[in-house]
């Protein structure tokens, strides 16, 4: 049986396939102007990547910021559970998932049967969000996905006078102006946001063991951050894309309403 | 006597002069990046304005951002004990006092001698500063202080639904894009700095009379915004941007009476 997962955000569109547990097929998209052709176009390319057509899905499931219209879907279910389960079927022992999206972050406690006990979540302020990032890397002048690696090669890391991304960002001109090395900047840039991200973890409580979903999880130079902050090593995600985890909770809970029961 | 008062903010740096408890000059000069090239041209202004030299002035108070880099300040005071000084003086009904800077934003009340009873600062987040208009302007293509103006010629109503700078920025460009007039666009915009400028001086609580000062002041639909936003009239003082420049001036009035008058009560003993 096919199920599938589709998860549409503001910046980016994940969509996944499953089999019998399995992911078959998935894909990630730059979101379109309407959340209905970033459905659309993401779930066709992870169709044809699993080589299957929209007709053989048994049961969609739809998750994110513009989940309410998706046209292919059976039902539309909350980040914040679909999150939750990705992450403890990417990471099975995870009690604590940090997950930063395009345009807000949350942290989820789950319990012992990976339910979400407690979240907490900020989509009211650009700092923290994936955004904060990309606001840097177009200032920096370099891509998005290189910030990570930017920071390894840092030997010097500036601090950051300020969380907001507006004062950041004038902060990050000063520092280019004044000739800092770019890797410096970067490194300073990935350890506000894992300040942040520590903030947000420490007001939940923290449980090991640790993970961290979406785009940002793929930033070397911010994992590295929060785990020094918070004094714990996180579980990195390897087997799947830490930004599918969204898509893959949603094709996990179609999985259990079409079947019956979780797989 | 002639007194000064110097104030360094983010944005602009302020000075007055006084003489005899009246404003005879002041300046206002765009802060570069070194603070004390910009108190020194604020000054310069200052004195040509009054018709004096630096070596009239008995007393000078600096304050703000930069007070400490001030060359010819004798003193430094603190921003809020100035405002609150700066705007009871022009204004004595004040209680409250919500002043909007480039970069801050203050929510400061006073007990009926000016004296500083309660106050919020932020300066953490660019939300509710002049530092919202600033960044919206220039997406828009337009100048910050045609803003004012231009929001007085609003016909329809609209709201943005992000308080955050950067969000709210992005909102506003969906908004050109689905066609919303300037005019609209920016009384949005003066309504959400308002709104969250208004939200801190709640949390302190409003009394009395409210006057509004900062740069931010000389806004026509800012002023407008943060008076609806209180729900309250606001009482509009002469020189708003001038607050906390004529608080220091009045410290280096009450400071140059104390030394004038120390001798004297030293000769009696």
């Amino acid at each position: 049986m096919i199920v599938a997962g589709c998860d549409v955000g503001s910046l980016t569109s994940k969509a996944v396939l499953m089999q019998d547990g399995r992911i078959v097929g998935s894909a990630v998209i730059k979101s379109k102007a309407k959340p209905w052709e970033s459905a659309e176009a993401v779930m066709q390319q992870a169709l044809s990547a699993a080589g299957l057509e929209m007709g053989d899905v048994r049961y969609a499931v739809g998750t994110g910021y513009g989940r309410d219209r998706i046209p292919f879907v059976a039902e539309a279910v909350s980040e914040i559970g679909c999150h939750g389960r990705g992450a403890r079927w990417l990471v099975p022992s995870a009690r604590t998932v940090i997950d930063i999206g395009g345009q807000d972050c949350k942290a989820l406690r789950l319990d012992g049967d990976g339910n979400v006990e407690k979240f907490i979540a900020n989509d009211k302020c650009a700092s923290g969000t994936g955004r904060f990032l990309e606001v840097m890397a177009r200032v920096l002048g370099v891509e998005l996905g290189d910030l990570g690696e930017m920071s390894s090669r840092s030997r010097h890391a500036v601090t950051l006078a300020n969380a907001c991304t507006v004062w950041a960002q004038a902060d990050v001109i000063k520092h280019l102006n004044d000739g800092v090395p770019v890797e410096d900047i970067a490194a300073g840039v990935n350890n506000a946001m894992a300040a942040r991200m520590a903030t947000l973890v420490r007001n939940l409580g923290i449980a090991p063991d640790v993970c961290m979903t979406g785009g940002v999880a793929k930033n070397s130079g911010v994992l590295s951050g929060i785990e020094k902050l918070l004094g714990v090593r996180l579980k990195r995600i390897r087997r799947e894309d830490p930004q599918i985890a969204g898509a893959i909770g949603a094709a996990l809970i179609a999985a259990e309403k079409a079947g019956g029961g979780r797989p | 006597m002639i007194v000064a008062g110097c104030d360094v903010g983010s944005l602009t740096a302020k000075a007055v002069i006084m003489r005899d408890g009246a404003i005879v000059g002041s300046g206002v000069v765009r802060s570069g990046a070194a603070a004390e090239a910009s108190a020194n041209a604020a000054m310069r202004m200052a004195l040509a304005a009054a018709g004096v030299a630096l070596d009239d002035v008995a007393r000078c108070v600096a304050t703000g951002y930069g007070r400490k880099r001030i060359s010819f300040g004798d003193a430094v005071e603190s921003e809020i004990s100035c405002h609150a000084k700066g705007a009871i003086w022009q204004a004595p009904a004040v209680r409250t006092i919500v002043d909007i800077g480039g970069q801050d934003a203050k929510a400061i009340k006073l007990d009926e001698r000016g004296d500083v009873l309660r106050y919020l600062y932020n300066d953490k987040c660019a939300s509710g500063t002049g530092r919202f208009l600033e960044v919206i302007a220039e997406a828009l293509g337009i100048e910050l202080e045609a803003m004012g103006e231009l929001s007085q010629q609003s016909s329809e109503h609209l709201t943005l639904s992000n308080q955050c700078v950067v969000f709210a920025e992005t909102e506003i460009l969906s908004l050109v894009s689905e066609g919303k007039e300037t005019a609209d666009i920016v009384k949005a915009l003066h309504r959400a700095v308002a709104r969250r400028a208004a939200s801190m001086a709640k949390s302190i609580g409003v009394v009395g009379d409210v006057a509004m000062t900062g740069g931010v002041a000389l806004n026509a639909g800012m002023f407008e915004a943060l008076g609806e936003a209180l729900g309250t009239e606001l009482t509009r003082v002469a020189h708003p941007q001038l607050a906390g420049a004529i608080g220091a001036a009045l410290f280096a009035t009450d400071a140059a009476r104390t030394a004038a008058a120390a001798p004297v009560s030293a000769a009696r003993a």
